[in-house]
């Protein structure tokens, strides 16, 4: 299995990462590499096998659906690179 | 002054409660000796250079000191890894993503260590994220090894371990996901303790890959290690996956726990190929000493660790590819200065924002979760991730603890691996498998190979045995003085 330039573009697409022209053939030789590595888990007779998405076996703990945080939305908002009158700004969508 | 930088946070806080010293002093030594080495070192990102925060939480430990009010870590200077959230000091990441973000609030790591007294030093360097086993990918620059300065001082954690190391601070906080504080703790010649998953709250510990993702302490000998414990773990409903058991004392066996019949595991493939000569005479040296004080080597077989690396490797960036698609220039951290439109906004952040390994994790955990390509690779991962567990719940039915090397090789030199991800990964080969199955694992010194360079014991146990790893380690160094050797390239 090997990536081809055309899908390290597609998946920076899907990752929303700009790759420079020039980074495409470096960046896929490195993740081939990676992919060869990886590959080998594919040899693994897993039949029957549960797959385990977490580190425990355990039920995730549930609480009451009902707000337990405070309004802070100003030291939130602080942080953000453009915010005006409570909102977050980013470049118009809709025309 | 150096007698008190070289001193353990046992005897600090020995020291503290007969008033033979103030925290106010002690924290300006520590503070005086993080300014002079820094430079050389780059183990902070962050530093209280007016040191008013610093200070002024010492001079608060104090009081408590003086109205009888203090606990085993009032008073004693830390320093936390870049990516516990603080509000006293920026949270980086080691990422260009995140070099001016100031969190609204605090880790609960943070918050509880603040609570018991302990003084805030500064933040600690690290690999961008998280993803590294050098502290070579920071946006901030390496950090270097204070028993060769020319070499790396493991990772990710790797600026809390050379700032222990380096006597710039008695103890730090550390996270590990693959291998992250036991690996530096090993290449830097300290201890370094990962607790059960779900024991210390993720809450304010900036994801990386959250069924992985632990934070820990790093210090100069186990004790401390328990003493941190008794501080950082414990529930916290803000962490969904934080367990609901008990406050334990995780110094309750350090006089306690004995080697006289304690089940050995000791793995053949943990000291066998790809092993340097020095990494696994220092081991092997170590395992004789347990079992010399009467614990028994028992047979265990993992059969499938050697695909831990490739599960790992699978795993992680697959949640990192997730956990990171937060960074996108609108609610916190960096924003391109250029952009056409929303999209654009977005890819050139990232393009910007991240560095090589971090980019390549992402564009490989978005692979291994993309159509047609996610039952070969991240469900089949997890289904192996559980052969794994398997194997080491069989092994712990026949022994008590796992001991092996923390990993292959010492410390290595600044820029050779920094290109060659394949490598770099391979060298978490005896870390990643506790991580993901969420055993404790304890990283101790037990030597040096010929070339001076420290080498880690690694001390793996069941769920919840924290306790037992640190008491039948606390015989170890109470035998030894591996743990005591101050770093030829930073002497006191």
């Amino acid at each position: 299995m090997s990536l081809s330039d055309d899908q390290i573009r597609r998946l920076a697409r899907l990752a929303r990462l700009a790759l420079q022209p020039g980074e495409t053939a470096e960046v896929g030789s490195r993740l081939n590499r990676i992919l060869e590595l990886v590959g080998q888990i594919q040899a693994v007779n897993t039949a029957g096998i549960e797959p385990m998405s977490h580190a425990l076996d355990v039920v995730q703990r549930l609480r009451p659906d009902e707000v337990t945080e405070a309004d802070r939305r100003e030291a939130y908002q602080s942080v953000a690179p453009a915010v005006e009158e409570g909102l977050f700004l980013v470049p118009k969508v809709i025309e | 002054m150096s007698s008190l930088l070289n001193s353990t946070v046992a005897e600090l806080s020995a020291a503290l409660a007969a008033r033979k010293i103030s925290s106010v002093e002690l924290t300006r030594a520590c503070l005086e000796r993080i300014a002079r080495l820094n430079g050389d070192l780059n183990a902070f990102i962050s530093t209280d250079e007016e040191r008013e925060t610093s200070l002024t939480a010492a001079r608060r430990a104090d009081e408590r000191r003086a109205r009888g009010d203090a606990g085993p870590l009032t008073g004693i200077p830390i320093a936390h890894k870049d990516i516990l959230c603080t509000r006293e000091f920026r949270t980086t990441c080691g990422s260009r993503m995140l070099e001016k973000y100031r969190s609204p609030y605090d880790a609960h790591v943070v918050r509880e260590l603040e609570r018991a007294g302990a003084v805030v030093t500064g933040k600690t360097n690290m690999d961008e994220f998280a993803m590294g086993s050098s502290s070579e990918s920071s946006h901030f620059g390496p950090v270097r090894n204070p028993w060769a300065k020319g070499r790396v001082p493991g990772g990710s954690s790797g600026g809390s371990a050379a700032a222990v190391a380096a006597r710039m601070v008695p103890a730090a906080t550390g996270t590990d996901t693959g291998g992250s504080i036991r690996q530096p703790a090993a290449l830097s010649g300290i201890c370094g303790l990962k607790p059960t998953y779900g024991t210390v709250s993720r809450y304010g510990l900036v994801a990386f890959a959250s069924s992985l993702d632990q934070a820990g302490p790093l210090a100069k000998s186990v004790a401390d290690l328990a003493l941190l414990m008794n501080a950082m773990a414990g529930f916290d409903e803000r962490d969904s996956t934080s367990l609901e058991r008990e406050k334990e004392d995780y110094s309750r066996l350090l006089n306690s726990q004995k080697i006289q019949g304690l089940r050995i595991g000791a793995p053949d493939q943990y000291l066998g190929e790809g092993i340097q000569p020095g990494v696994r005479k220092a081991v092997e040296e170590a395992l004789r000493w347990f079992t010399e004080q009467g614990a028994t080597r028992v047979n265990v077989e993992l059969p499938h660790l050697p695909l831990g690396v490739a599960v790992y490797y699978v795993i992680a960036p697959a949640e990192a590819s997730s956990n990171l698609s937060r960074f996108d220039g609108v609610r916190y951290g960096h924003r391109a200065g250029e952009y056409s439109d929303l999209i654009d906004m977005y890819e050139r952040t990232r393009a910007e924002g991240f560095g090589a390994e971090v980019k390549r994790r992402i564009l490989m955990g978005t692979y291994v979760l993309s159509h047609g390509y996610y039952d070969a690779y991240y469900l089949q991962a997890q289904r192996v991730r559980r052969l794994i567990v398997r194997d080491f719940q069989s092994a712990f039915e026949r022994c008590d603890v796992i001991l092996g090397p923390v990993a292959p090789t010492t410390a290595f030199e600044i820029g050779v691996q920094v290109d060659d991800p394949v490598t770099m990964y391979l060298g978490d080969v005896f870390t990643v498998p506790g991580s993901l199955a969420g055993l404790p694992g304890l990283s101790i010194p037990c030597g040096f190979d010929g070339s001076g360079l420290p080498v880690g014991l690694q001390l793996t146990g069941t769920y919840f045995s924290e306790a037992k790893l640190l008491g039948a380690a606390h015989r170890y160094q109470e035998a030894t003085d591996w743990h005591l050797r101050v770093p030829t390239e930073t002497p006191l």
